[in-house]
């Protein structure tokens, strides 16, 4: 019993070795790495398939990729597309997402896309909460 | 091409937003899915009220 305490112990000790931003960026980067890192399996497997499922299915809804910043709403939706981290920069490089939206589908596809990526933001500073203790 | 109806396109954007929510505003594992349903039922609940109300508006 002691033992696996002891064990407990230790790996929580060794997830919380390192730098202090590793869980942010790498949650940023990829949903749910940063939880990963700080062994929440659980949330962090919820947190990536609900993220990544978001996105595909924007994209197969033909939502657009943001690419541009012509003016306001454009930089506000790149913004959002950002917050995917990898996943905006794959979908970007394999030429994924429409480049104009035509249906309304594929308007609903880009807010997907979009809320995709603000809640990988969300996720990342969540991750990072847990790594400084200020969430347990 | 995906192309779900409006109302299933709300319950997917429900489902996906409120898990996260749920996940990242509260601490234990009861607490979380109790928000995550709260946020849930409230996504649903207001596109169907604010349905109702723009389908009333527009007769």
């Amino acid at each position: 019993m002691a033992d696996a305490e002891n064990k407990k112990a230790v790996a929580q000790k060794s997830a919380h070795d390192g730098f202090v931003f590793l869980p942010l960026i790498a949650g940023w980067l990829i949903p749910g790495a940063g939880h990963f890192l700080l062994r929440k399996w659980g949330r962090g497997a919820l947190l990536a398939i609900s993220i990544i499922c978001m996105f595909a299915i924007g994209l197969a809804m033909q939502g657009k990729l943001y690419a541009n910043a012509h003016d306001i709403l454009e930089i506000l939706g790149l913004l959002g597309d950002l917050g995917s981290g990898l996943l905006y920069v794959v979908g970007r490089a394999m030429g994924l997402g429409a480049d104009s939206v035509q249906l309304t589908v594929a308007d609903w596809g880009t807010r997907f896309i979009v809320v995709a990526g603000l809640l990988n933001i969300i996720s990342a500073v969540d991750a990072h909460n847990l790594r400084t203790g200020r969430k347990s | 091409m995906f192309s779900p109806s409006h109302f299933t396109a709300v319950l997917l954007f429900g489902l996906f937003a409120s898990t996260v929510f749920g996940i990242t505003q509260r601490e234990t594992p009861q607490r979380m899915f109790r928000y995550g349903l709260y946020c849930f039922s409230l996504f649903v609940g207001s596109a169907i009220v604010l349905s109702w109300v723009m389908y009333l508006i527009a007769r």
